[in-house]
């Protein structure tokens, strides 16, 4: 069967209607607002509030609270198995892999793409080719991961010893007189090699947000210490760093989240197998591929409670950076 | 007034530091360069082999390109038209289209509505409600997808009456799962930003409005969506962005259901399933990506703006 257009017409009608009937709702939500019998202040809020209410009540928090409950009970959701789902998590060497992967994840990615972003930041902050090169590092965060992924995957393609290598990993592995290897089946490097390419994505969103940190630097500042006779790796050391800490925590913050919740790299990459799991991954393939709904919902909440506290710090700090300025 | 002294005349405080000046400089400017080489050669190789014929890209690397250039089509026109097994992307990037525009018109429309009444309608437990939509932006997806799919799936039963019936929705209309599950999970990132955008506006301009019999309706419709549109570009793009290159919501609220499927899981299936076929991988990769580095690209102040306000979400 060819592709025909035609085929694809209902799914752009029905977009069309589902936009339509969006905003012909919001229309008659306002004038229902402005009629004089609804004009006091608390109807039109719970009006204007209602909508994102009643979606985030149904679909963020009766679930939380849903998955909380299920993550004590068995499979079918019935029956209280009080923590064995944490216990199996714990105990199982297979889910044991999986969160020390996580554990990899978190302590690699976050640290490497700031100290990445931060001094490609400062090495072009004020060069000539300053936007150019800001643009080239960043455009990876404007791509998926599937993406990203895909990229990556063709950089360690492999083919066997005797024939042409068209990975160029495993070509320049050749050119040093190495063998080609399969990489990402080699563990525990493959772990790595799928934190590289996080890294390659959040390095951008680092190098961004740290150079707009970089550039509110008092120009007086910088300049009396140039005067003082300051190197460039003294005047990075003493007035740079100094200036962008608080950033450079928020930024590590912003990405551990991420980081902890990563699945689409490890989907793509490898579909978690040969030990490069996750918890976000093995989350999805306990719940959704194998049914095991009890396991799935106590990855989840245990993935929830490692977020919390970076959020928290996260808030503060916020809240800090704002009295600050 | 003395005019400021330039970096220009600082720098020449003698020919020593000068020269480690100079040679500090290109250091900087070589691990500058292998940054900016790292970081873009590999997305180069793979858009390089995508225009190859299918025979070369199996057989010799991208880089053999610039000794034997020989530019074609065909590996797009065979991932986007041809066999549904190599993957019909056309219909995919479709999909990819009426899943991401209706997602994004939501959170906007929804996440506006509730942002203003926070912002300037005064009621009892304002702060309560405002605050704790800002604390959902903490719940991980993960911890919403088995309860959101069974809703779906099943209705709402409450001891063992069925309060709401299932949705089966089948053919277009399968897609309403996964507008509404992408408009829950960017609703709380949503009203943040524009509660933020929207209190900042004065307040006189309110009492105007309101002194002329406007009510809040009119003023939200005529005064306050056109003054916010700056935010809602920021907002829409990174809406728009996050739901076109989502793979874990929609892998799990289209069902695995090849005709809703958008790219980014078409894709990822692919990669799977025949991981060797460069010639469509690197095409299709690519058709995936067309549309975010457009975006990107032609918008690239909202969107750092955007990620400066704090918009990351997850």
């Amino acid at each position: 069967m060819e592709f025909s257009f035609l085929d694809e017409l209902p799914k752009i009608v029905w977009m069309l209607i589902g936009i339509a009937a969006f905003l012909g709702v919001i229309g008659l939500l306002l004038v229902v607002i402005d009629m004089p019998r609804t004009r006091r202040d608390r109807w039109q809020a719970f009006l204007f509030l209602a909508p994102a209410l009643l979606l985030l009540v149904g679909g963020l928090i009766y679930p939380v609270l849903r998955t909380t409950y299920l993550s004590f009970h068995d499979r079918s959701g019935d029956a209280f198995v009080g923590l064995a789902n944490y216990l199996w998590m714990f105990q199982r060497p297979e889910i044991l892999l999986v969160l020390r992967n996580t554990l990899l994840w978190v302590l690699f990615a976050p640290v490497l793409s700031t100290a990445i972003g931060l001094v490609y930041a400062v090495l072009v902050d004020r060069s000539r080719f300053e936007s150019v090169a800001k643009s080239l590092v960043f455009m990876p965060m404007a791509i998926s991961f599937v993406g990203a992924s895909i990229i990556w995957r063709f950089v360690f393609a492999y083919r066997p010893a005797d024939q042409e290598q068209y990975g160029l990993f495993n070509q320049i592995v050749v050119w040093f007189g190495g063998e080609p290897r399969l990489w990402l089946l080699e563990q525990p490097l493959n772990t790595f090699l799928l934190i590289m390419v996080l890294i390659w994505v959040q390095a951008g969103f680092a190098m961004v947000v740290l150079s707009a940190a970089i550039k509110a630097i008092p120009a007086e500042i910088v300049e009396a210490a140039r005067i003082d006779g300051a190197g460039a790796f003294q005047l990075f050391r003493s007035i740079t760093l100094p200036s962008v800490w608080p950033t450079v925590l928020v930024v590590l913050i912003t990405i551990t989240v991420q980081t902890l919740k990563v699945f689409d790299i490890v989907r793509t990459m490898t579909g978690g197998n040969y030990g490069t799991s996750v918890i976000a991954n093995e989350m999805y393939s306990q719940a959704f591929s194998q049914g095991q709904t009890g396991q799935g919902s106590a990855l989840a909440v245990f993935l929830f409670v490692l977020v919390i506290p970076l959020v928290v710090l996260q808030i503060r700090r916020t809240r800090k950076a704002r009295e600050l300025s | 007034m003395n005019p400021t002294p330039t970096i220009t005349d600082v720098r020449d405080a003698g020919p020593a530091s000068r020269v480690r000046r100079r040679l500090s400089g290109s250091a900087a400017s070589l691990a500058a360069l292998v940054i900016a080489v790292l970081w873009t050669v590999p997305t180069a190789g793979l858009f390089i082999s995508s225009f190859r014929p299918a025979d070369e890209i199996r057989t010799t690397g991208w880089w053999m390109f610039f000794a034997s250039p020989e530019v074609t089509l065909d590996n797009y026109r065979d991932v986007l038209f041809g066999s549904a097994s190599d993957g019909r992307l056309a219909s995919h990037f479709i999909n990819s289209f009426v899943i991401t525009l209706p997602a994004t018109v939501f959170v906007l429309g929804l996440a506006a509505l509730a942002a203003y009444a926070l912002a300037w309608i005064d009621f009892r437990g304002r702060d309560w409600v405002f605050l704790g939509i800002f604390a959902l932006q903490i719940v991980p997806l993960q911890m919403a997808l088995v309860p959101l799919l069974r809703f779906f799936s099943q209705g709402v039963t409450v001891g063992g009456a069925q309060i709401l019936p299932a949705w089966e929705l089948t053919g277009a209309m399968a897609f309403t799962n996964v507008w509404v599950a992408h408009t829950i999970f960017g609703l709380p990132l949503g009203v943040f930003l524009l509660h933020n955008f929207i209190s900042q506006l004065p307040r006189t301009l309110f009492e105007a409005a309101r002194v002329d019999g406007a009510g809040h309706g009119r003023i939200f419709l005529r005064i306050v969506l056109p003054l916010i549109t700056p935010a809602l570009v920021s907002l829409g793009i990174f809406q728009f962005l996050w739901t076109w290159n989502d793979l874990l919501v929609a892998l799990i609220f289209t069902g695995g259901d090849t005709a809703t499927a958008p790219l980014t899981v078409r894709l990822a299936e692919l990669a799977g399933t025949r991981g060797e076929a460069w010639h469509r991988l690197t095409a299709g990769a690519f058709v995936s990506m067309i549309v975010p580095l457009t975006v990107f690209f032609l918008l690239q102040r909202h969107f750092v703006r955007g990620l400066l306000a704090g918009s990351v979400k997850g």
